[in-house]
């Protein structure tokens, strides 16, 4: 066998907790009064956003670790011309894994062994800069990712015909559209010609029909015997490009070995989360209990159980409610679904008394269904709270944290900007223009 | 090509070998840099031009007609002008590469490559700017020259790419302090532009440097690097002022020492940036 093209052996990566969020000298004078002083000093300074490994961050902070650990003794090898995919949830440590190997942070401990030219798409377009012609910023984009001049010269018309960019390419970037935007940053990465990529979530970028062309020349790239190691939510692409996968959970791998298995596990682990207890025999609830929440979950329109959910689709949240008294109906029942963020905040709220919709019960199993026309949350976990009440005065039922909501990916604004979900929950649509 | 990531990498390794290699994304920078910041202005380079000129002609009005302070005997408008350029080389490089982390988050976190090269750049790009200046200075100087104004341009003047690069080189040390500083400490952002300012003052830019006579003080401004720098320069051209050599190796000295540590701080602070920007 040959040498593998990437060796990762006991790969660690701590962030430390207590510093996070000093950046001014006021804030380091603070942050000590309240050591001398023996509060807790994390209590009083906000974290700052590090994507998707917030979640698992505050609960480390909350037992009170002074570190956490977004990727621990991680060890595995991709073979030259193996199709390697990371799958996880977020925070799980994949970006953090790719961040190292692209060697935009260092690790705390252990090493890999990258062997060969490496070219990292993490995001597409970056180093374009908005006063400068296509053109130049092609050039600009690939020697950024590591291509000499006269490489890009040589591929240059190759690279503007895949993106079909031909007639603008004179033209200054900050007058493209975001879809013209990554389609020549895409071009230009997809002709990289370097021997080990790394990719990022690239597909969710661009319309239905240049994802095609996007996935078509990444099973191209692979099949000119190039190493790929791609991370991605979405696993039917996981699947269909890659021979193996990484799972990687908390830190650290769950599963590895050929994609389709591990691709189907941790679909499966996905649907049962959070349901190691049936929502109908919980016994945290509050209300009188005239009625009961029986079982919460979500499908799409067409009724298919949801484990992940995207922003921007639609969807069907379901209440199953029984009346548990003796009374054949129960009138003017209202409905509420709530999601919290990882601080405990409600970051969304749906209540059928908002919208005059509340439901008379009738007898057996009841099925109030909350139709979302614009799921308009970011990326995250999260965790939903259930209850129903009679009008606004009695509370029913209510149940807190029945179940877990994971919303992934999707392509919200149809640029694949993803919003800044460290910062902001809710995404909204807006137009932007200048008023004369 | 083989790639070995590891956990503490030595504080002295820099990998010029590597910077090399991007030799082409340094051209790049220098060149994007150069026309995006001239787009859709109506003046372009000229902007370059008309801040050290206004400035020395501020600095001739109230420096050298209203308050009078001495320029050794050579004519105001060269005198300022001379010591303006460098200074605003030296200032140039200086926030450049100060801002080459910070400023650059967005693209850092998204790519790697050696970081140095930003800091890099700002040397190449406002050389740029400094050769505009610079060929400005030269047409008032010979029609001061000509106009039969008192200076003897002298055997100094071929050193004056050691000066230029001297310069350059002192920017970008401190440069790559404040950049690595300003990680963890924000408020150097804010600082910065201030302690420009004092600093220029610091400097025999609006007085030479013979007015001062105490050893004591004599001593400290010497210590301020950019002092030979701005001494030599003009006395190169005019054949006046008070070039101590002893001085410009002290320069010399706090030059490399500056530049040296900023590398290494530097290279220390990029490595893992990302995480706590």
């Amino acid at each position: 066998m040959s040498e593998p093209a990437i060796s990762i052996r006991n790969l660690s990566k701590c962030y430390r907790l207590g510093t996070i969020g000093r950046h001014t000298l006021v804030d380091e004078a603070q942050y000590w009064w309240h050591k001398i002083r023996g509060k807790d000093p994390r209590e009083h300074f906000a974290k700052v956003g590090h994507g998707a490994t917030d979640r698992r961050r505050v609960e480390a902070e909350k037992e009170g670790n002074p570190e956490f650990w977004a990727l621990k003794d991680v060890s595995f090898d991709v073979q030259p011309g193996e199709v390697i995919g990371i799958i996880g949830r977020n925070g799980a440590g994949k970006s953090t894994l790719l961040k190292i190997l692209t060697r935009i942070t260092e690790p705390t401990s252990g090493e890999a062994v990258i062997d060969g030219r490496v070219a990292s798409l993490l995001e597409v377009g970056t180093g374009f800069h908005p006063e400068l012609t296509g053109r130049e910023n092609v050039f600009m984009n690939g020697t950024i990712l590591g291509m000499k001049s006269r490489e890009i010269a040589a591929k240059f018309d190759e690279v503007v015909a895949f993106s079909e960019m031909e007639k603008f390419i004179d033209t200054p970037v900050k007058r493209y559209s975001s879809g013209m935007y990554v389609r020549l940053a895409f071009a230009v990465a997809a002709h990289l010609d370097p021997e080990i990529l790394l990719i990022d979530e690239v597909l969710a970028v661009g319309d239905a029909s240049f994802q095609k062309k996007c996935i078509g020349k990444m099973g191209d790239v692979a099949k000119g015997g190039r190493t790929i190691l791609f991370v991605s939510h979405n696993m039917a692409a996981v699947e269909n490009l890659c021979s193996r996968a990484v799972w990687l959970e908390n830190g650290g791998i769950r599963m590895i070995g050929d994609s389709a298995p591990v691709v189907d596990q941790y679909l499966g682990v996905l649907q049962g989360a959070g349901k190691t207890v049936a929502l109908q025999d919980r016994a945290d609830r509050q209300g009188s209990g005239r009625a009961r929440i029986l079982d919460f979950y979500i499908t799409d329109m067409e009724g298919r159980r949801k484990a992940v959910l995207s922003p921007g689709k639609k969807y069907c949240f379901h209440l199953i409610c029984r009346i548990m008294t003796a009374d054949r109906q129960l009138s003017n029942v209202s409905a509420a679904i709530a999601l919290h963020d990882h601080k405990n905040d409600m970051i969304w709220l749906v209540n059928s008394n908002f919208t005059n919709e509340n439901q008379t019960l009738a007898e057996g199993n009841n099925d109030i269904v909350c139709h979302i026309v614009d799921f308009n949350v970011a990326e995250g976990i999260y965790s939903a709270s259930v209850s129903i009440g009679q009008g606004s005065i009695e509370a029913l039922d209510s149940i807190y944290n029945a179940a877990e909501v994971d919303v992934q990916g999707g392509d919200y604004f149809g640029t694949g900007a993803k919003g800044t979900p460290a910062a902001c929950k809710i995404l909204t649509r807006a137009h932007w223009e200048l008023s004369r | 090509m083989r790639t070995v990531i590891r956990a503490n990498q030595k504080w002295y390794f820099i990998n010029w070998r590597e910077i090399a290699e991007y030799r082409d994304l340094l051209i790049l920078l220098v060149k994007r840099d150069l026309t995006a910041i001239y787009k859709q202005t109506v003046l372009g380079p000229l902007w370059f031009v008309i801040q050290p000129l206004l400035t020395t002609i501020v600095f001739t009005v109230i420096f050298g007609n209203v308050a009078r302070i001495p320029t050794d005997g050579v004519p105001h408008f060269i005198f300022y002008m001379s010591g303006t350029i460098f200074w605003t080389y030296f200032q140039g490089v200086l926030n450049h590469s100060a801002a080459s982390l910070v400023g650059n988050t967005n693209v850092l976190s998204k790519v790697y490559f050696p970081r140095l090269i930003i800091p890099l750049s700002g040397i190449f790009i406002n050389l740029a700017h400094l050769a505009l200046n610079f060929t400005l200075f030269l047409a008032f100087f010979f029609w001061f020259l000509f106009a039969g104004s008192s200076m003897d341009p002298n055997a100094w003047l071929f050193l004056l790419p050691v000066l230029i690069l001297q310069c350059g080189l002192m920017g970008l040390g401190f440069g790559l302090w404040v950049s690595a500083l300003t990680i963890k400490y924000r408020d150097l952002r804010f600082a910065l532009p201030f302690i420009i300012q004092l600093w220029m003052y610091f400097t025999p830019i609006v007085y030479p440097a013979s007015i001062v006579s105490r050893p004591a003080l004599k001593f400290l401004l010497w210590l301020n690097p950019m002092t030979a720098v701005v001494e030599f320069s003009r006395h190169a051209f005019t054949g006046q002022g008070s070039p101590i050599l002893a001085g410009w190796g002290l320069s010399w000295a706090m030059t490399l020492l500056v530049l040296v540590s900023g590398l290494f701080l530097f290279n220390k602070v990029q490595r893992t940036f990302v995480d706590t920007i």
